[in-house]
């Protein structure tokens, strides 16, 4: 009997050797004589053991890892194939604490089928909620997915069930539907492991959008740092195009729609909505004036439905299971579940998909394991580039849009960076002016000037030249900044900077500073 | 700066790269992308072919080639070596990882090595944030780098 050996082709575990492993594993299996079939799945997300190398056996999947290329052999000889012990034995994957404590609703898929295998995907539960929406008028499925309680995953948090009502009521020829992949926050990876790692998912949420809002012309907008997930997803729509889930017919219904996936050009700012929409039009990804809305003008002045790839890939389990299944899920006005990036200083980063409510202490003591320095936690900065940084002192703020909002955060794209206590906070808030400061699109000053005046005023600082005068000064330029900004770069860059001042003030005293500069 | 009309076989290049493209909607960028393939980075003289084949201004087309940080003005080096500044990298030292590398090949962010084997970027975010810090070699993804890692980077620009 044929076995089958699962060994990641995402980019986290490509970057960690899975490539080596799976030509070191061909040879064996070569070597050996072994009737043996390599799957390139996606990760699960537990990038601290990754490469994690799968077989399938008489008991089920069985896990090793992390494998490097010279562990091969060894794992051949201990009889791998057959779920033979080795010091690399995970057992059963299912049963590590870190999978076995999530809620997969989204990533249900992602790391368990091989990507690009469209009967995989419909074995494992696709295509369900496909089948259902072409069944149904557009109004209701407008209304199960408003019911679900799903927001906007891009970091906005926007009910994506309204977002689709004033499509679907705007009257149009053309209309369009975007999907935000511009996944350029820091610690944020969730859109990129669904992309590699489950493909399907998203093309099948934006056809549903496309039925939802008779839009018959999708855009995937993908960030050209991602070549793999670029790769993965050209694929992808070829398999769906001759499947007959794209095309002039999704799924038999008189309705068409079809993908396109276009490739960004390395300007973060383009992850705002509607200069991507400008950098899809071949214009320079310049901030745009709201009103009117993308969904009444957007893409080509057309009715666009513009929504994150989380939000999108979100939808085929809430019109397979139901709005009720998904909005069980979740706190207060948070539903669903969300999958969270542990990222950066931490002992196991990775993707962790559970519903609202988790608070930051149980997601990065806990589900993180602390730093990966062993060294104590300092701050872990949430949301990105433009996340507020939280001390110690706030981790019992549950995971949820407003809960945060009232910490003075934002939980964005759902990407936690874990610093330990070497961390340089007034560093940490000079690199936010920074990077605003290279990534501004130029059109409103507060974010344009501000920024580098940002930078300029945190290095006088740092200098210790009138310290007191700086931080009053850099105090009321993230003011201007934050209300005076047209979009979230320029708006939400005084996150970061003032959580640094105000949770760490001893990085910013005038005898710190002096020390430091020593 | 004297504007030299194209050569003939720069203007071919450019408008087979135009003619397969020019029927996406909104097509400048991947037009701009696929110049960039063609020929290593973006030369000032495919400007002018761009803007006329779109009917556009030499002025928008300028704009938006400007814009992006992808779009080169220069050949790179034989090979491209992006390092990951953002935060997660941060928080892994990637700051010494990046003045290893720059001592290694005695070089700057933005610069390529006097006999053109490798071009250094700094690049905000690889989403490879779980595994921190990483790296792109001519588009292939490199995690947890480390003194080692950065010797085999090192022996594969040179090799």
């Amino acid at each position: 009997m044929s076995v089958t050996i699962y060994i990641p082709g995402d980019s986290g575990s490509l970057s960690l050797g899975a490539e080596k492993v799976a030509k070191a594993v061909e040879k064996e299996i070569a070597a050996r004589g072994i009737d043996a079939r390599i799957v390139r799945n996606g990760s699960r997300g537990l990038y601290w053991l990754e490469p994690m190398v799968e077989v399938v056996t008489d008991a089920g999947r069985v896990a090793y890892g992390p494998v490097a290329a010279k562990d091969v052999a060894s794992l051949f000889d201990a009889g791998f194939v057959t779920g033979g012990e080795h010091r690399l034995s995970l057992g059963d994957p299912e049963k590590l604490p870190f999978v076995a404590k999530q809620t997969r609703l989204t990533f249900a898929r992602c790391g368990i089928t091989d990507p690009i295998s469209l009967e995989d995907y419909e074995a494992h539960g696709g295509l369900v909620g496909l089948r259902n929406a072409v069944a149904m008028a557009p109004a209701d499925i407008v209304k199960q997915v408003t019911e679900s309680g799903l927001r906007g995953r891009g970091g906005a948090g926007f009910p994506t069930g309204i977002k689709w009502k004033t499509v679907l009521d705007t009257p149009g020829e053309q209309k369009y539907i975007v999907c935000n992949a511009d996944e350029g926050d820091s610690a944020t990876f969730a859109d990129r492991m669904i992309m590699e790692g489950d493909p399907f998912v998203l093309i099948e949420g934006m056809a549903i959008a496309g039925l939802a809002t008779h839009a018959t012309k999708g855009y995937v907008y993908i960030r050209s740092e991602y070549p793999h997930a670029i790769a993965v997803m050209e694929k992808a729509v070829q398999v769906a195009r001759r499947a007959g889930i794209l095309g002039k017919s999704v799924l038999g219904s008189s309705q068409g729609f079809d993908i396109e996936i276009r490739s960004g050009a390395g300007a973060y700012v383009c992850g705002e909505e509607t200069s991507l929409l400008n950098s899809l039009e071949g214009k320079r990804g310049v901030v745009r004036a709201k009103p009117p809305l993308p969904a009444i003008q957007g893409l080509f002045g057309k009715p666009t439905v513009i929504n994150n790839v989380i939000s999108l890939a979100s939808v085929p389990i809430v019109m397979d299971k139901g709005a009720q299944y998904y909005k069980d899920f979740g706190m207060g006005r948070s539903r669903g579940t969300i999958p969270i990036q542990i990222a950066g200083n931490v002992k196991h980063g990775g993707l962790f998909e559970v519903a609202f409510g988790l608070t930051l202490g149980e997601i990065v003591d806990e589900i993180g394991g602390g730093t990966a320095t062993g060294r104590p936690v300092k701050a872990v900065q949430v949301g990105g580039p433009l996340g507020a940084y939280f001390p110690r002192a706030l981790f019992d703020t549950p995971f949820d849009y407003e809960e945060f909002a009232k910490r003075d955060g934002l939980i964005g794209h759902a990407g936690i960076t874990v610093f330990d206590d070497s961390a340089d906070m007034l560093k940490q808030a000079r690199f936010a002016m920074e990077f605003c400061a290279i990534e501004s699109c130029g059109k409103c000053t507060p974010c344009r000037i501000g920024s580098t005046r940002g930078v300029e005023t945190l290095d006088k600082l740092k200098q210790n030249i009138e310290p007191e005068k700086q931080l009053a000064l850099v105090t009321d330029l993230c003011n201007t900044m934050k209300f005076g900004s047209l979009c979230a770069l320029g708006g939400f860059t005084p996150y970061p900077v003032m959580s640094a001042i105000n949770h760490f003030p001893e990085d910013f005293r005038p005898a710190a500073v002096a020390q430091a500069a020593e | 700066m004297v504007m030299q009309p194209a050569s003939t076989e720069l203007a071919a290049r450019t408008a087979a790269v135009i003619s397969e493209l020019k029927n996406l909607e909104g097509p400048l960028i991947p037009i701009l992308h696929g110049v960039q393939e063609e020929f290593g980075y973006v030369p000032q003289e495919t400007l002018p072919i761009i803007a006329e084949a779109l009917n556009l201004s030499r002025a928008e087309v300028h704009g938006v080639f400007t814009f992006y940080h992808d779009f080169r003005h220069h050949p790179a080096g034989r090979h491209v070596l992006k390092v990951c500044q953002a935060e997660a990298c941060q928080s892994m030292g990637s700051d010494a990882i990046a003045a290893q590398i720059k001592q290694k090949f005695g070089i700057g962010f933005h610069e390529t090595s006097k006999d053109g084997a490798v071009t250094l970027e700094p690049i905000y975010c690889l989403g490879l944030c779980a595994c921190a810090p990483a790296a792109m070699l001519d588009g292939e993804v490199i995690g947890r780098l480390d003194a080692d890692k950065i010797d085999e980077i090192a022996e594969e620009i040179r090799s």
